[in-house]
């Protein structure tokens, strides 16, 4: 009876595979965001826009700002990753999108298991983040 | 001595908001400097953002409020940056504290991936309309739109009251078919809890306006997720506060890659307030043993509804 319990108390396994890979794309997120940040802001790296650029025009809407500033939406930061100021992008971007790795991680852990509503659910999930990731849904500006 | 009590309250919250509007003086003086080129280097804004959102990581742990909720009203009130940045930046905070917390939740089994998957569906689709609608709209009425929904969460933080074993006869048709459900063991009395869920497909519902507004606005959705997943579906108060905070790591995932792709991320906003804000989170949660959260609540309901009232104001007159 106390096996029985233990066991039920202790979280289910998609939650600890969730969980566990989580943990480690956080981590590694935040520890990229902070290096390339240090990195920017010491110029060991020449960035595209430089500081001044940036805040004399961080008052304008998104779509003025681009404009002036030459700079490409959705994921044209890959081909400028050499600069120093779009390098920041990289942390960002495992940031958000280590949730849909998760979700990627629990759907055969969720199949395995024959909960084939909630794996379904997770592939949603997945369908609706990629979506969002992927820079199809623009938003028209201001 | 209770007077005495009352009478520091009220000069600590006066110094408050002494500092945040020193604040909002200094930086709108600093940015026409700069825009004039006379004036201080750029390397003044993250130093100051760090500083603003390392008190605000301190007051939201203490004021059991959610840094993201902070963090847009108060940026946008007191610093220059467009909106469109700070709403940009306000989910890739929000989201940064979910994703450190979650781990550890999610091991604990207090957040509840049964109970939030089908949420997060709802809620995250939403949250991309949300940031699509916001970016797509003029900046005044968002301003308005924000500084109403943050007078709203003040009255809701003031009147919300909370349960922390709701009574749950039986979960309803929906939760029974998903076993929405769990078990937990509450660390200070040894109890296990049996928890299950009703009024299921109302909460989805209700997932759907706040997905719309933590997408719109950059918010972080806690103020919102906790009273629905305690007080309407009827989960745990420990449930629910564990699972909200998780939620957030997937509803503003999707709102945050609208804004990443729309080019609303400035890493000079972005990086120092989120560092800011979790080193504070940190803080917060070591100083909660000795500061009276009753006190501190109340300074930052009050802080969020000044923020309120500047959001209100600049979209009206600004």
């Amino acid at each position: 009876m106390t096996n029985d319990n233990e066991a039920s108390l202790s979280a289910r396994p998609e939650q600890v595979v969730y969980a566990n890979i989580l943990e480690k794309g956080m981590l590694l997120g935040l520890i990229l965001v902070v290096l390339t940040y240090v990195i920017y802001v010491l110029g060991f790296i020449k960035p595209f826009v430089s500081m001044e650029d940036i805040v004399t025009s961080w008052t304008m809407n998104v779509h003025d700002y681009l404009h002036k500033l030459h700079i490409e939406p959705g994921w044209a930061w890959l081909s400028r990753v050499g600069y120093g100021d779009f390098l920041n992008f990289v942390g960002i971007a495992l940031l958000a999108g280590v949730t849909m790795v998760c979700f990627i991680s629990v759907i055969p852990v969720l199949w395995r298991q024959k909960d084939r509503l909630y794996a379904l659910l997770a592939f949603l999930e997945v369908v609706i983040l990629g979506l969002a990731a992927s820079g199809i849904l623009g938003a028209g500006g201001h | 001595m209770r007077s005495v009590k009352k009478a520091v309250s009220m000069g600590v919250y006066a110094v408050c908001m002494g500092l945040l509007l020193e604040c909002s003086v200094f930086a709108e003086s600093t940015q026409q400097a700069v825009q004039s080129g006379a004036g201080s280097g750029w390397w003044i804004w993250p130093v100051l953002l760090f500083i603003v959102t390392f008190v605000m990581g301190i007051g939201a742990v203490l004021g059991g409020v959610g840094g993201g909720v902070l963090f847009v009203p108060i940026i946008s009130g007191f610093f220059p940056f467009h909106l469109d940045f700070v709403r940009g930046a306000g989910l890739l905070v929000a989201l940064a504290g979910a994703l450190a917390a979650g781990p550890g939740l999610l091991k604990m089994n207090l957040a509840s991936l049964r109970l939030a998957m089908p949420v997060a569906l709802i809620a995250s689709a939403f949250s991309i309309v949300g940031a699509m609608v916001g970016l797509a709209l003029p900046t005044k009425i968002v301003q308005i739109a924000l500084g109403c929904t943050i007078l709203g969460i003040c009255v809701l933080m003031l009147a919300a009251k909370k349960s922390e074993f709701p009574e749950v006869e039986k979960p309803d048709w929906i939760s029974a078919a998903l076993q929405m459900n769990g078990i937990y063991q509450e660390v200070t009395t040894g109890q296990i809890v049996h928890w299950k869920i009703h009024r299921t497909w109302q909460g989805l519902l209700i997932f759907i306006a706040v997905g719309l507004m933590a997408g719109m606005f950059g918010l972080g959705a806690g103020w919102a997720n906790v009273p629905i997943l305690n007080l309407l579906m009827g989960a745990p108060l420990k449930i629910s506060v564990a699972t909200s905070k998780f939620l957030l790591s997937i509803t503003d995932t999707s709102a945050a890659w609208i804004y990443l792709n729309n080019g609303c991320v400035i890493p000079l906003i972005v990086v120092p307030s989120l560092v800011g804000i979790m080193l504070g989170s940190f803080v917060g949660v070591r100083l909660l043993r000795i500061a009276k959260p009753t006190v501190v609540r109340w300074i930052v309901i009050g802080m969020l509804g000044f923020a309120g009232l500047k959001a209100l104001h600049k979209g009206l007159f600004g």
